[in-house]
């Protein structure tokens, strides 16, 4: 392909220095690259390192405690290197974040309208009179019920959907070309998360922005996504197309989530259950992170760390038995 | 043959606003006219949207909170007319497992203090049996006996949820209510634990009232289904019955909603507009009018009654006859591919080996 990622992230690594002088590897190697107008989904369970990922992106990530190395390309910067004034040029402007929770990321104390303004004076400048309005048309697209009066109110006012659709609207103030969605519907009921994945996919068709969006729900992946990449214990286990995911996935940790989530077209007694913890990241093992859970493990696996090997020209596994068909025929 | 559990015409308004003299000037009607039977060993489930009163009728069951009207039986047995000391007695029956484990145990307490409580307070087992039952309790969840001297703090949230689930079972109770027992979990964790609940049914024949809106789980659990909107049961059905073909508009929204882990599953998707109403002032007529494609003159007007069909299946709607088929609401097509079939019984095959020694979540 001749066409450069919008954002190309390699060989990122995060870890936190803990009180106790202990060290968390909590992101290992992570390489990622994302195209304008695609969706790439990143998956895995709590503590994988998915979240942390976004933040070294972002920038947020508390520098006393967290030490990144690597390098984040996005459209000719290096994020790891830029300097603080740069990185805030760019945050909320061209790089913008969709946060889990709507009801802890809106500040109580001021209009929906003021923190909507505030992003777009400090990025866009121009009169409050035409930030105002460009924050009504923002309201608007998102599908806020008369947005011209819901501008003046208060966070508290408004529903768990509302509050989340105006986090959306802040996170498109200045149209971004990269949108990092970090679990934006997890909090929501199913009516609710259907009405904001339908959102997401229409703005995407109509901004062409690119798209992170982060979630343990791989129904709302399969909805979504072009491609995906499953963590687990702060690596990327495997990375495939959306399509080549689901009907034929070549890690044992993406084969155990699928295999966990209760269907709906048949009836099953039993789900699949992944036994045992997620190694202690302070301490990680020698070999493959998985070995210890999987159920094909074999003598190799807890030797060396497998790497991140291509099966395909878009399908990479972190599985030195795969492919795993030819482990069950 | 009487059902375990019935519960007819249960009501229960919240004063939201008083006047300056005290006097009650705004109701929020959580739970308004449900009735619903569970059978012995059996599993309902109560689902909803949040809101919608699933947990409010919960609390009504266990008499946690008085109705306003509405009874509840247990066993044939009023429990509206139960003294305190009866009433302990229902509690020894009925038992509830929250959604947060991290919340419903107390930090302070040991493993064996937890389940040594309700079996001190029913006066269950002599006190020199008790550590053997503790240690019963929890083999039965899958957790290794030496745990009984740890503190909540020192376990992860998939085992703090089996250790409320033992709670549950020390009194030997005939119902559980699980309020959204696997929502804070883990997808892997989830399946450990919804699985457990169905052994527990199985070898203790246990009847469980399950509230959730997570609808695969749902599916996965239940026998029956009500669903609720605003404070009604707007259907209730055998799971099969319900999730092959839903009646009710809003039933088929909801299923519609449920993310299929298959890319471009063919599949109708019925997207609400607007929000949910306020249960504050909820609309007249059909509580659901205002978000339904369906709604007609008679909807904003009447409010439609649950009438069942003679099989089982009820539905309050007032067009539910004229309504379009249901079709492809839940894509029948969401299936796994045969190599995948094999590798994720090969997961199975690998519990299966493995429960025998079932404290293996140790690791960490």
């Amino acid at each position: 392909m001749t066409i450069r990622p919008l954002i190309e992230i390699e060989g990122l690594r995060v870890s936190f220095q803990g009180d106790d002088g202990r060290t968390t590897h909590a992101v290992d190697s992570v390489d990622l690259s994302v195209a304008n107008g695609a969706t790439l989904g990143l998956v895995g369970e709590s503590g994988c390192g998915k979240s942390v990922t976004s933040l070294a992106i972002m920038g947020l990530l508390p520098k006393q405690s967290a030490t990144v190395s690597g390098t984040i390309r996005f459209d000719g910067f290096d994020l790891l290197q830029v300097p603080d004034e740069t990185l805030r040029d760019l945050r909320g402007n061209r790089l913008a974040m969709i946060f889990q929770e709507p009801m802890t990321s809106l500040n109580p104390s001021f209009t929906i309208g003021d923190q909507i303004i505030e992003t777009i004076l400090r990025h866009r400048g121009g009169s409050r009179r035409q930030a105002r309005d460009r924050a009504i048309e923002l309201l608007r697209r998102v599908h806020i019920p008369s947005p011209d009066k819901r501008i003046d109110e208060f966070p508290h006012k408004l529903s768990g959907g509302m509050r989340q659709r105006v986090m959306i609207a802040m996170a498109l103030a200045c149209d971004p070309q990269l949108l990092i969605a970090d679990e934006p519907t997890t909090a929501l009921d199913v009516t609710l998360q259907a009405q904001i994945l339908d959102l997401m996919r229409e703005l995407k068709a109509a901004s062409g922005a690119a798209i992170i969006l982060i979630t343990h729900d791989l129904g709302v992946v399969a909805e979504v996504c072009d491609e995906v990449a499953v963590m687990y214990a702060g690596e990327i286990v495997e990375r495939a197309p959306v399509d080549e995911l689901f009907a034929n996935p070549q890690h044992p940790y993406t084969v155990g989530l699928l295999g966990s989530i209760p269907r709906l077209d048949r009836r099953t007694s039993h789900l699949a259950t992944i036994e045992g913890m997620v190694p202690n990241m302070a301490n990680p093992p020698a070999g493959c992170r998985f070995a210890a859970r999987c159920p094909f493990v074999a003598g190799d696996c807890a030797k060396a760390a497998p790497p991140l090997a291509m099966l395909s020209a878009t399908h990479a596994s972190r599985c030195i038995r795969a492919p795993l068909e030819r482990l069950v025929s | 043959m009487t059902a375990l559990l019935e519960v007819e015409g249960l009501v229960k308004h919240f004063v939201a606003e008083r006047s300056l003299f005290g006097r009650a000037t705004a109701h929020v009607k959580a739970v308004d006219g449900v009735s619903f039977t569970v059978e012995a060993g059996k599993t309902l489930a109560l689902v909803g949207e949040s809101g919608c009163g699933k947990s409010t009728v919960s609390r009504l069951v266990l008499r946690l909170i008085e109705p306003d009207a509405g009874a509840v039986r247990f066993e044939g047995r009023d429990l509206g007319a139960l003294n305190a000391e009866q009433l302990r007695a229902f509690r020894r029956d009925a038992q509830l497992i929250f959604q947060d484990p991290y919340a419903s145990l107390n930090p302070r307490m040991t493993v064996s203090q937890i389940l040594t409580e309700p079996l001190a307070l029913h006066n269950l087992v002599p006190p020199a049996r008790r550590r053997e039952r503790v240690e019963e309790l929890l083999r039965l969840v899958g957790l290794e006996p030496r745990f009984a001297r740890r503190y909540p703090h020192e376990f992860s949230g998939g085992q703090r949820q089996r250790i409320a689930i033992a709670r549950a079972l020390a009194v030997e109770p005939k119902l559980i209510i699980c309020d959204e027992p696997v929502s804070a979990l883990d997808v892997s964790i989830r399946s450990q634990i919804l699985n457990l609940l169905r052994d527990l049914q199985d070898r203790l024949k246990l009847a469980y009232i399950f509230v959730s809106h997570d609808l695969a789980v749902v599916k996965h659990i239940a026998d029956r289904v009500a669903v609720m909107n605003l404070g009604n049961i707007v259907e209730a059905a055998d799971a099969e019955a319900l999730f092959a073909a839903p009646r009710h508009p809003y039933s088929r929204a909801l299923l519609s909603a449920i993310p299929v882990p298959k890319p471009k599953a063919k599949r109708s998707r019925i997207v609400l507009q607007g929000e949910m109403p306020s249960a504050l002032n909820p609309p007249d007529g059909c509580r659901f009018h205002t978000r339904c494609p369906y709604a007609i003159e008679r909807c904003r007007s009447e409010m439609p009654q649950l009438s069942d069909d003679g099989i089982g299946h009820a539905t309050a709607c007032h067009r539910v006859a004229e309504l379009p088929p249901a079709d492809a609401i839940v894509p029948s097509d969401g299936g796994f591919t045969p190599t995948l079939e094999k590798l994720v019984a090969a997961f199975n095959a690998v519990e299966a080996v493995g429960r025998t020694g079932v404290g293996n979540e140790t690791r960490a």
